[in-house]
């Protein structure tokens, strides 16, 4: 065959050297999806499937911490800290829905792995966490260390960036930030907005980091796999709420028929109009607040009933005169409204909404009880992940371009697959959950034909950064969900 | 590719016109009473060293196909009852196919490996109306095997990455056709010859279907053993050639092929179980022409050498190129040569070099969810065909 793409160097690795690709990142780099890592899922990690075509450029082999079996999950002590790989299982009424892979993981966080590793992307990190001595020490689980470090530290005492530069990159990869906002929005916005607070060691797990902090972690560590690298590609971080995590559930998530809907409006009639009245009144809450916290249904789906951390906190208030109410009552109408459509729900409470407190038939979470902040991502949550995400990406491209490395804008790809999708050949990718193919079934991390389009978009990246002609992959061929019924029960 | 006879094959598979051998019980059973003695008999077979490589340079990805053997073989026996009815028999391969791609490559929903092989049984007789006129033929009963493994999808795996696939497998699946032909001896040195072949549709039935590598699941099939039905065409075929002796020691002939592939509209396995989808793969195949020149000089009393060419056109058109069946139009070359070892017995050996134009080219019926996902690349093929044979006259 003339050329052979076999035999013929008919492709051209430009003014770069891949022979020693490293990438570092955070769940996204290591293939963690389906909420868990495993083999078959690490096998589609983009970065593994970027190195199988750099191949084609005198790259050389990419080494991954696999994990010991496809199903996910970890041990550590021989206790169960992470769970399986979630897989499509259909129920008796012949509905699909994600369930956890039955099955009991065999991967031991104890049982260090050794050599180094091409793929230094490690679930759950945030930007600041790359550069912790003793992230890897399993004497600092689980607050200051990360199992999946853990396993493949090349000491207790090494940073995940010390473990990549030690590895003397010909070319990286630096995909990093999500979980910087990612944890925030997934937990309701529960944590705190660390803005303003320059010192990470006291962010907790769920918090917003520091936009300074930030980028003065992130050049160092772009600084860093420069020092022997010929060339690389940044990622941006997308908009958690575009992903179908935030889409599945709806913020009306209440059905209800007539006669149920007239009965709750009976139970909250004299909320809204005596105790939201008097209130107003008193000049505790304005008009505006009265609006916002006004409880109505009507047949058909109805807004859930939330707690807004961003309300005036009545609870107090309730039990003394002239409510005198039970403390439980005060509590549940605290900071309760009804959710509208500029929240966002995630896909967390969708097993949540609509189950009783208690066996209680009149404690409903979601409607008679509201939803807790961890529940709901409010609009003014909403926009801080959006500050946060921005002030991200601007220093992604502003570094990016400054290096002259390679820069794949996630944020803007994935704004397409959420509205209209990516075609390519023989289908189409959507963000929507299941079908849509893109995003596995955590509704946040991407499928294996996800990992190949970010793969796709990167080496294009590469080829117009760098003046190579590394070929794509065929998406079609890659995997979307996994269906299985062999579910814990 | 045809191989049904090395004093034919070694003169670019041309035999309609040609009276040499009992390899006419294969090529033109009218001509079995031209020929020389009271039993003839030829015998042989040829190895078939394929192989064919495909890349697509968008991807950069690329496979080729483990070529494996395949032994198409041919036994003619005739029998010279009197000057007037010769009677024969012929047992002969025409349609065999065996390509075996690496497992998973990337046309692996569309075959993986493919075996597919028919046996030819046909009682013949010949008549000799008058000196220029001869005529032919027989029933012919068919009985052929099939296996055929290919991939589910392009990406369906079990929990552990391993691809789902399905092999259908069904053997002795028979049934009956007939031939018929003329020759036609004006003269001495001139021949003319015309010969056809039924169209014969083996349908299996009772086959197995294996699906495995499925996960347990509702939305896909279970790993299980099934029936299925699917038909097979094996077309009609048509030829007309002549052929000349110049002298005692060269002859020329020519044989014009027309295969009716036309018939090969779909390849549609269709599953026992109702609730798994049927496979349908349409073909939409041309019928096609082939041209077939052969020269023979016999340059001493005991020996003779054979040379010669053919034109193949491929039956598959552009956007319908299925990987299992790999051609495009091709150059077939052969040569050979016969030793007269006693005068009863001659040894004959052929060979047959084919090179497919290399072609890029796609197959686009393949759909997911009713939209096409188009399997394109460059494919490059040839295959060297080494034949021996024995020639027995009393």
């Amino acid at each position: 065959m003339d050329p052979s793409v076999e035999d013929d160097r008919i492709y051209e690795s430009g003014n770069t050297d891949f022979s020693n690709f490293v990438a570092v990142g955070n769940s996204l780099t290591a293939g963690f999806m389906d909420g868990a890592l495993y083999r078959s899922g690490q096998m589609s990690a983009f970065p593994n499937i970027m190195a199988g075509q750099f191949e084609f450029v005198g790259g050389g082999e990419f080494n991954q911490p696999l994990m010991n079996d496809d199903l996910g999950g970890l041990l550590f002590n021989g206790q169960k800290i992470a769970q399986n790989r979630l897989v499509l299982a259909v129920d008796e009424q012949g509905n699909p829905a994600p369930a956890e892979l039955a099955g009991n993981p065999t991967t031991e966080v104890t049982n260090t792995l050794s050599g180094s590793f091409n793929n230094v992307g490690v679930p759950g990190a945030r930007s600041f966490e790359l550069t912790l001595n003793g992230y890897g020490n399993a004497a600092n689980l689980p607050t200051a260390a990360n199992p999946y470090f853990v396993r493949f530290a090349s000491s207790p005492d090494a940073s995940v960036i010390e473990d990549a530069v030690a590895q003397n990159p010909s070319f990286f990869s630096l995909w990093i930030g999500n979980n910087d906002v990612l944890g925030y929005a997934t937990n309701g916005g529960a944590g705190e907005d660390q803005t303003g607070n320059t010192d990470p060691s006291t962010y907790g797990p769920d918090d917003i980091t520091d936009p300074n902090v930030f980028a003065q972690v992130y050049s160092g560590l772009v600084n860093s796999l420069n020092e022997s690298a010929s060339g690389g590609v940044l990622f941006n971080i997308p908009d958690v709420t575009s992903i179908p995590f935030f889409q599945v559930v709806p913020v009306q998530a209440v059905p209800l028929n007539e006669q149920t809907a007239a009965q709750l409006n009976a139970q909250f009639n004299l909320y809204n109009t005596q105790i939201l009245g008097g209130l107003a009144q008193a000049g505790i809450i304005s008009q505006n607040e009265v609006q916002q916290r006004q409880i109505s249904f009507s047949e058909g789906d109805n807004f859930v009933t939330i707690r807004d951390e961003n309300l005036t906190d009545l609870t107090t208030i309730l039990q003394g005169p002239p409510f005198n109410l039970d403390p439980q009552t005060a509590q549940t109408l605290g900071q309760l409204r009804q959710a509208n459509s500029s929240d966002l729900i995630p896909l967390t409470a969708a097993s949540f909404i609509g189950t009783t407190v208690n066996d209680d038939p009149t404690l409903i979470n979601g409607v008679t009880v509201p939803l807790g902040d961890q529940y709901v991502l409010t609009s003014e949550e909403q926009n801080k992940v959006q500050m946060a995400t921005n002030a991200y990406n601007e220093t992604i491209a502003g570094i990016a371009q400054q290096n002259e490395l390679a820069f794949v804008d996630v944020n803007a790809i994935l704004t397409q697959v959420n509205e209209g999708g990516i075609p390519y050949n023989g289908g189409t990718l959507t963000s929507e959950f299941v079908i849509g193919d893109s995003f596995s079934l955590d509704g946040i991390h991407l499928t294996p034909k996800g990992n190949a389009l970010i793969s796709n978009r990167a080496i294009e990246a590469i080829n117009a950064q760098y003046g190579s002609t590394i070929p794509v992959v065929e998406i079609g061929d890659y995997k979307g969900i996994t269906p299985s019924n062999n579910v814990a029960q | 590719m045809a191989a049904q006879g090395q004093r034919a094959l070694a003169m670019g598979h041309a035999g309609v016109a040609v009276v040499n051998s009992a390899e006419l019980a294969f090529f033109n059973p009218a001509g079995l009473s031209h020929l020389e003695g009271q039993l003839n008999v030829s015998v042989g077979f040829t190895g078939v060293l394929s192989q064919t490589k495909w890349q697509n340079q968008e991807t950069g990805q690329f496979s080729e196909t483990d070529s494996g053997l395949g032994t198409p073989f041919h036994a003619y026996i005739s029998y010279k009852i009197n000057e007037t009815f010769t009677a024969g028999l012929a047992v002969y391969t025409p349609y065999g196919s065996s390509v075996e791609w690496e497992k998973d490559w990337a046309g692996s929903h569309l075959v993986n490996d493919i075996n597919l092989e028919s046996i030819f049984v046909q009682p013949l007789i010949s008549i000799r109306l008058s000196d220029e006129v001869s005529i032919g033929g027989g029933p012919i009963f068919v009985t052929g095997n099939v296996n055929f493994n290919r991939n589910a999808d392009r990406s369906l795996t079990d929990l552990e990455g391993n691809r789902s696939n399905v092999t259908i497998d069904d053997s002795g699946v028979t049934n009956w056709g007939w031939s018929a032909s003329m020759l036609i001896t004006p003269g001495e040195k001139f021949k003319a010859g015309i010969n056809y072949r039924s169209e014969i549709i083996l349908s299996s039935e009772n086959g197995d279907a294996t699906f495995s590598n499925f996960t347990n699941s509702p939305l896909t099939p279970a790993n299980t053993v099934m029936g299925f039905q699917a038909e097979l065409p094996l077309p009609a075929e048509l030829t007309i050639g002549a052929s000349y002796e110049f002298n005692d020691k060269w002859l020329f002939a020519f044989d014009y092929n027309r295969i009716f592939w036309n018939v090969y509209e779909s390849l549609d396995i269709d599953f026992e179980d109702p609730s798994v989808p049927n496979s349908i793969n349409p073909r939409n195949y041309k019928s096609a022409s082939t041209y077939r020149f052969g020269l023979q000089y016999k340059a001493l009393e005991n020996l003779t050498l054979r040379t010669g060419y053919y034109l193949d056109e491929s039956p598959v058109r552009d956007g319908f190129f299925a990987p299992e069946t790999p051609r495009n139009d091709a150059n077939g070359f052969t040569g050979g040569i016969s030793y007269q070892v006693n005068d009863k017995i001659a040894i004959d050996a052929s060979f047959l070099y084919v090179r497919f134009e290399e072609v890029d080219t796609s197959y686009d019926p393949y759909t997911v969810n009713g939209q096409e996902a188009p399997f394109e690349g460059t494919y490059n093929s040839n295959a060297f065909l080494p034949g021996i044979g024995l020639t027995y006259n009393l």
